[in-house]
């Protein structure tokens, strides 16, 4: 075929493109894997039975907030990721950011704690299950988040594959934290990092061979 | 600058396009494909017979793709960017990677050149279209290669208007795929 006719074939293509599609799809992806992914969370784990009271501790916030802001930068950074030609510029530092405030906070406290309490504030009660529980639970967005992807045009597919694991991860680390019964920042900063980083490291991989256009 | 130019011009004719004026849109496609010709023929020296290959390819990947660009963007980058992908997925078939030197970073460069002199393209693209399913293949053989209108294609067909539309603009989509999956 002779690429004038090509041309004049795809300019008889007259279905409207859709507007902003890489914020909106990503979105939807978000509405649809959030749900799932709390039902996971809600079904597997429970929700913790003290949660009204936690709600009065900082430390609830700080493991609700982490998370939620580094799936904010997430979704700024993916949706960038989406669009052949938009450069991330410093949209990573908005993911780095907070696990690094978190990671000051864990050595702080760390320090500052009486020595014999040091160890329980590391490992917890769950560090056994907490980041594969984070890691099973981003599953759902993950998923929805990749499809999005496919449909829109990313030109870096590892990057773009590993900002869809974080900004999943990220999500439901925040929808673990409902069912948590941590409170001491060093497991925060390792075990919920790690869970976070379990999807990230699989968009990474998986990336290359399912983003391709 | 004639790349800046061409960039003013080039916007406005596919931001209009967008808006759904088939008319500029088809002018963006013609004047974008000389453009990709000059671009992709100056960087694939080597194998001057795959120049109008990946310049289908990557009209067909940014006209399937055109809802990844947003006004706030210059076009340039856009079109850079997708070309760029694609001939690296090229040049990574052919694992020749190495031999891309060109870091490519200059912004102006697609649009600096055009080359309106088109060879014969070695895929046969006509050949992979028969291999779509019928509500897709029907109406893009009546309405592009018959010159029929979308109604006349409707009455021919017995498709509804809409399922014409929507079958030119799948079809597009599953040819992109057939032409990935043929790859070498």
């Amino acid at each position: 075929m002779k690429t004038d006719d090509l041309v004049a074939l795809l300019a008889a293509d007259t279905v409207p493109a859709p507007r902003r599609a890489a914020s909106r799809r990503i979105a939807i992806a978000l509405l649809v894997g959030l749900p799932l992914a709390a039902l996971i969370m809600h079904v597997e784990y429970g929700v913790r039975r003290d949660l009204v009271q936690a709600m009065f501790w900082p430390m609830f916030w700080v493991k609700l907030l982490v998370p939620g802001a580094i799936a904010v930068a997430g979704f700024v950074a993916l949706q960038r990721l989406a669009r052949p030609g938009v450069r991330l510029r410093l949209g990573w530092l908005g993911l780095l950011l907070p696990v690094l405030l978190l990671w000051a906070l864990a050595v702080v406290s760390y320090v500052l704690a009486p020595e014999s309490q040091r160890p329980g504030m590391v490992w917890g009660q769950t560090w056994r299950t907490c980041a594969m529980n984070i890691g099973i639970i981003s599953v759902p967005i993950f998923a929805a988040a990749m499809v999005a992807l496919k449909s829109l045009a990313p030109t870096q597919p590892a990057l773009a594959g590993a900002c869809a694991g974080a900004l999943a991860g990220a999500a439901a680390a925040a929808v673990y934290a409902l069912h948590c019964p941590e409170l001491a920042a060093p497991f925060l900063a390792i075990w919920y990092v790690i869970g976070m980083a379990l999807p990230a490291i699989a968009g990474a991989l998986l990336g290359p061979r399912l983003l391709r256009w | 600058m004639q790349g800046n130019d061409a960039e003013v011009l080039l916007r406005t004719l596919f931001l209009r396009g967008l808006d759904g004026d088939a008319a500029a849109y088809h002018q963006f496609l013609q004047k974008l494909s000389a453009h990709l010709r000059a671009f992709l023929g100056k960087r694939l020296f080597g194998w001057p017979d795959e120049v109008e290959d990946l310049v289908q390819e990557c009209l067909l990947a940014m006209h399937n793709q055109r809802h990844t660009y947003q006004p706030d963007q210059p076009l340039t980058a856009w079109v850079q960017a997708i070309a760029r992908y694609k001939m690296i997925d090229l040049l990574r078939s052919k694992s020749v990677r190495e031999a891309l030197h060109d870091p490519l970073e200059d912004d102006l460069a697609v649009f600096a050149e055009s080359d309106t002199d088109a060879s014969d393209a070695k895929r046969d693209l006509a050949g992979l279209l028969e291999t779509l399913p019928d509500r897709q293949r029907l109406p893009i053989v009546h309405v592009k290669l018959q010159g029929l209108s979308v109604a006349e294609t409707a009455a021919v067909t017995g498709m509804s208007e809409s399922a014409v539309k929507v079958g030119i603009h799948r079809g597009l989509k599953t040819l992109a795929a057939r032409i990935r999956s043929n790859a070498p």
